[in-house]
């Protein structure tokens, strides 16, 4: 595991992803303590350019809200809603797809047909659908998040399951009058964390492309300012504001892409296929 | 004058390996026709300087000094361009995993033409046709039928046939074995043996035979090569090397050969004796696998075990011998009921196994243990030894500190230092990991153990090393043990009464001496016949004879 | 072949009920009245619409009645009736259609074919500057918003260098025919289509990329190699050919995110297709037309399924004859 670690941090992405995300984590977490009033309040007369009055960095927008409080208070949204709706897809996926796994049959093909129905369904549609239907709240919008994504996450516990209960360790562990439940949580499960973590580490990439799609579209919770709603209001006005489209979307760029430099720093450390090799 | 001359090869490993080259300082010369095998245990380099005359070593590896001669012209060091001229032309090679070693998206005549296509030869339908006679030469059935197969569609034995044919194609002056019998059943092994015999006689040709058996290398070297870490050790012509090896190392692993001696009468009659109790009676088990049923599909049925009855009394080992797809395996695992039997009863002691369920099946089968196949597997990565030994006291309800203390105690009675209880399983080799395995198996203080193919992935020596344990063990704690392998030598070491399998039924059981020397059904003697290595036990019993 | 085909015909039919009665019981589970769900909005106050509803739809009837009236009336392709459009549902959906298939599969073909040329390329390539700027690209590709990059590529490419139309499907009021029809809508279609496939260009990349480099480490290859092969045939008969089973495996398991990026891409773009009409049915509140979209959405997805799953059994004689 600690070599793990240090493979992950010579990696030059994974180290830039880390940079990165810190720097976010960190506007989210102390961002909202300096803008501490709310990002919806008019601070100035709108259209203002960024970089043409003092205090308001980068301007402000149609109703002359200021810019900057937006994307700081942007950033706790897009981080929350990530991090939440991945924990709640594992929650939902991880027992399904090692139940799968683990007991094959009947329940391995009835939980299968469940997961396979909910990827077929064009995943955005059925968020927009559900958020269409139930009110547009925070809530709802994580929970959206984490019904159309939870399937990767069971099918790929489910073939980790599969090929480790066939370990001859695991067959030691049923002999020596272990539970199944004991087999799965401390025999199995265990090792099938690496790419399970791998993962989670890119949803929650995912999970945040999600969000901003929801919210420019205008189905994200209206109380809260988000990166997306940001690009959405400014759309019908990017032809005399562009830098309104612009701004936010780079903070989102950036974000997902750390996610997915992580990941993949995380890809490389975790599962080193390539240091087996020189066995 | 010899056809290939290596002289002073070394090959670097990539940085941070566990030693810096591959091999060092290895001379050797082939000679037109001759077969001559290269020896040795996993890690020794066997594999390496074939690979290199090849110039196909792995990425990261590469050569650090010395020539490779062929034809006077040193091919260590030509270009890709010139080397691809020698390749499959002048040289060609087998490897050891002929499934995999053929893309599963072509058609084997097709990859039988793309021979002679890479080296401009001959029209589309020459090809084709060349193809179909080379199949037919390698002893492949319906030839015409096989060009248009599909490598999956070909057993193992087919498929190292078509790797041979592709290796003929082109009439090369060397042919280069990689291990290319040890994925497969012993009397496929016995065929494609005599095949590279046969070839290499009509064709004039020389080979390189790679491989860690010396009872392959018995029966068809000329000259031997012996390597051990990376290093020649022993060469010379076979009846040399194999009844006069002269460095320690050879002499160690011929030792270790496990041959179908008798064993030592004090073991004869003094454990397993059958007026002992029955401690293990297996009543008409039966399991069938279905495979590929749908909607649209016939579904395949195999009978894996169809009527297996016996009795193992206390203290004795029955074998249950057989080749892969004999159900041997799937046999030791109904009886333990880690697959389900379709009917049939297994009576443990005085507890029927087959009616139990749940939380009294998970302790009744503590009486029951199993030591498994592959030491990399059979050991959790993540959890410490002390951990793996405990559990199953622990769910039986024994506390913590007492079963650690019994986890040092059983540590010291497989051979290991107890200290080992903090340590996880990647420190251990692989021989010691299959103590600790055998050590978890004994931590619930079973009557019965099932051993399954234990030895078979092991090296040699260390097998001979573990199989003097499990005989000391059973002795000592008077166990009884059903012998699951797919070695009839392994077998004859340590078995009281040995079963042969075929296809999942029994086809021959009786007293190992019975069994070996005196077969009643006609596919043990198969078996024993493909056995490699036969001639020369009798030789080395002529000439330990003699002296 | 043609049972595998039947094989799947009968499991995507079983999708689609299942989808169905999803639809069902969202309508039920979503707060309020069944009828005014279906409704919507602006007709939810229109008494003699809302009681025609119920009669059609059964909606006094046990739930279990409602729900074979529902499924019957789906599987006629009733989808229900827009009031805010004064049309069917399924009429709304007709007309949009031809569009979304047009953008969607164009956009799947421009993903596939450049994905997998640019996989090939980095993975031959390995370690050079080639592989290191196509990874780069496909890494910022990979992370980037689809709609923010649509708003982006309309900005620069439509109002700044005015080369491409950023806006709608053909050009208004031209009336134009025959090739110059198709010329037209072409130039219309380059911006969406390209900025919809290029998340999953860099998404099949990546996985060529990958596969291709795993595939050359495996004995085959070297068997290939042994025979005195060149490198470029070794690559693409043997490396290549097995490099794409994963590629499009992931294809079809990612058809359903180029039906959902359809609705960013549509909308942005003013693109008349179902998924703009599903845009505009979030702001109506229309929910018969925001299901029926969804559902027919879903049958898109499973053709693109069907599609790649032939794609799997011409390049894989396992499956074919297996």
């Amino acid at each position: 595991m600690l070599e793990g670690f240090k493979r992950f941090t010579s990696n030059k992405g994974a180290a830039i992803g880390l940079f990165i995300l810190l720097i976010v984590i960190l506007t989210a977490v102390l961002g909202p303590l300096i803008y501490s009033d709310s990002p919806w309040r008019m601070v100035q007369r709108p259209f203002l350019p960024p970089f043409t009055v003092d205090g308001l960095p980068l301007g402000t927008d149609a109703l002359g809200r200021d810019v900057m409080a937006g994307l700081v208070h942007g950033a706790r949204v897009s981080l929350l809603v990530g991090l939440v709706s991945t924990v709640v897809a594992l929650v939902i996926g991880v027992p399904i797809g090692a139940a799968a796994g683990y007991f094959g049959g009947l329940v391995d093909d009835a939980l299968m047909r469940f997961t396979e129905f909910f990827q077929t369904i064009p995943s955005f549609a059925l968020a927009i659908v559900l958020l269409a239907i139930f009110q547009p709240s925070l809530f709802y919008v994580i929970l959206a998040i984490a019904v159309v994504s939870w399937p990767p996450v069971a099918r790929l516990v489910r073939g980790e399951v599969l090929s480790l209960r066939s370990r001859e360790y695991v067959e030691a562990a049923t002999l020596s009058g272990q539970s199944t439940f004991q087999i799965i949580t401390r025999q199995i499960l265990p090792n099938a964390l690496p790419p399970i973590i791998v993962l989670a580490s890119l949803m929650v990439a995912t999970a945040i492309l999600l969000e901003s799609s929801l919210s420019f579209l205008g189905l994200g919770d209206p109380n809260v300012m988000s990166w997306g709603y940001m690009i959405g209001t400014a759309r019908t006005v990017i032809r005399t504001a562009w830098w309104l489209s612009f701004i936010p979307g780079v903070a989102i760029l950036l974000t997902v892409l750390a996610m997915n430099l992580i990941g993949e720093g995380l890809n490389d450390a975790l599962n080193p296929r390539l240091s087996r090799k020189s066995r | 004058m010899s056809l290939l001359e290596i002289e002073n090869l070394a090959i670097a490993l990539p940085a941070g390996a566990d030693r810096p080259f591959a091999v060092e300082n290895v001379t050797f010369s082939l000679h037109k026709g001759e077969i001559l095998c290269i020896v040795g245990e996993s890690g020794s380099g066997k594999s390496m300087s074939a690979n290199a005359v090849m110039g196909l070593l792995p990425e990261g590896v590469t050569p650090a000094e010395g020539r490779i001669m062929f034809h006077g012209r040193d091919i260590l060091h030509l270009s890709e361009e010139n080397r691809r001229d020698i390749r499959g032309k002048s040289i060609s090679m087998i490897f050891q995993e002929p499934l995999s070693a053929l893309n599963p998206l072509m058609r084997v005549g097709a990859q039988i033409c793309e021979v002679f296509e890479a080296h401009n030869l001959l029209t589309p339908q020459e090809r084709m046709r060349r193809a179909v006679e080379l199949l037919t030469e390698v002893g492949l059935p319906e030839p015409e039928k096989a060009v248009r197969a599909y490598p999956f569609q070909l057993s193992g034995g087919q498929r190292q046939r078509v790797m041979i044919a592709m290796a003929l194609a082109l009439e090369p002056e060397i042919l280069i074995a990689d291990e290319p019998t040890t994925a497969l059943d012993v009397t496929t092994q016995a065929q494609i043996l005599s095949l590279i015999e046969d070839l290499r006689r009509k064709h004039e040709m020389a080979v390189i035979f790679i491989t860690h058996d010396f009872g392959v290398v018995a029966d068809i070297a000329d000259r031997v090569i012996v390597m051990q870490t990376g290093e020649i050790v022993e060469q010379g012509p076979a009846e040399d090397v194999l009844l006069r090896p002269t460095h320690p190392y050879t002499r160690s692993l011929i030792a270790a050969i496990p041959g179908m001696k008798e064993r030592p009468p004090e073991a004869e009659g003094k454990a397993g004796s059958q007026e002992s109790p029955v401690i293990l009676s297996v009543n008409g088990l039966n399991k069938t696998f279905s495979t590929g049923g749908g909607l649209f599909k016939q579904a395949r049925v195999v009978h894996a075990v169809n009527d297996l009855t016996f009795d193992l009394h206390l203290g004795e080992t029955i074998g249950i011998v057989g080749e892969s797809g004999s159900g041997k395996s799937t046999a030791g695992r109904c009886i333990i009921r880690l697959i389900d039997p379709d009917c049939g009863t297994v009576r443990l002691s005085d507890v029927e196994l087959t009616k139990l369920s749940g939380q009294s099946l998970r302790m009744a089968r503590s009486k029951a243990q199993m030591i498994f196949q592959d030491p990399f597997s059979s050991l959790n990565p993540r959890a410490r030894i002390g951990r793996i030994l405990t559990e199953g006291p622990i769910a039986h309800g024994v506390p913590r500190v007492q079963a650690m203390e019994r986890a040092r105690e059983l540590l010291s009675l497989v051979g290991l230092d107890p200290s080992a209880v903090d340590r996880f399983p990647h420190e251990f080799s692989g021989g010691q990991r299959q103590r600790i395995g055998i050590a978890r198996a004994l931590a619930l203080d079973p009557d019965v153990i099932i051993a399954d193919e234990a030895v078979s992935a092991l090296d040699v020596s260390i097998q001979a090393q573990v199989l003097d344990l499990l005989a000391d063990l059973k002795a000592r704690l008077n166990l009884s043990m059903l012998f699951v392998t797919h070695d009839l030598r392994v077998a004859a070491q340590i078995c009281d009464r040995i079963m042969v399998m075929r296809r999942g039924e029994v086809v021959e059981m009786g007293p190992t001496a019975q069994v070996l020397g005196q077969p009643n059904h006609e596919y043990t003697r198969s078996l024993l016949a493909a056995i490699p290595g036969r001639h020369h036990e009798q030789a080395m019993r002529l000439a330990v004879a003699s002296e | 072949m043609i049972r595998f085909i039947l094989a799947r015909l009968v499991k995507a039919a079983v999708i689609l009920l299942a989808i169905m009665i999803f639809n069902f019981l969202l309508i039920h589970a979503a707060p309020g009245d069944p009828a005014a769900v279906m409704a919507g909005e602006a007709g939810a106050t229109d008494e003699k619409f809302i009681a025609d509803l119920r009669a059609r739809f059964g909606l006094d009837q046990p739930f279990a009645v409602q729900l074979w009236t529902y499924v019957k009336a789906t599987v006629q392709l009733d989808l229900g009736y827009s009031y805010r459009q004064s049309m069917p549902v399924i009429d709304l959906i007709w007309q949009r259609l031809p569009a979304t298939i047009l953008l969607t599969m164009t956009a799947f073909v421009i993903a596939l074919v450049l994905g997998v040329i640019a996989g090939v390329l980095a993975a031959s390539k390995q370690g050079t500057w080639w592989d290191t700027v196509i990874s780069t690209l496909a890494l910022l590709f990979y992370a980037t918003p689809l709609f923010w990059v649509a708003l982006m590529a309309s900005l620069l490419f439509s109002v700044v260098l005015g080369w491409l139309p950023g806006y709608g499907y053909q050009t208004i009021g031209a009336n134009y025919t025959g090739i110059d029809r198709v010329l037209d809508i072409g130039k219309h279609l380059i911006l969406p289509a390209t900025t919809l496939g290029l998340f999953f260009m860099a998404v099949y990349m990546r996985m060529t990329r990958a596969s291709m480099l795993e595939m050359s480490r495996l004995d085959f290859v070297k068997t290939a190699r042994a025979k005195g092969l060149s490198n470029g045939v070794i690559q693409r008969r043997h490396v290549l050919r097995n490099a794409l089973l994963p590629v499009i495996t992931l294809a079809g398991l990612q058809a359903g995110q180029i039906v959902g990026g359809a609705v960013l891409t549509e909308t942005v773009f003013a693109w008349p297709g179902i998924g703009r009409l599903l845009f505009e049915a979030i702001n109506q509140r229309d929910y018969s037309v925001l299901l029926g979209v969804f559902f027919v959405s879903a049958a898109m997805v499973l053709l693109f399924n069907l599609i790649t799953d032939i794609l799997y059994v011409l390049v894989d004689p396992r499956i074919r004859l297996g």
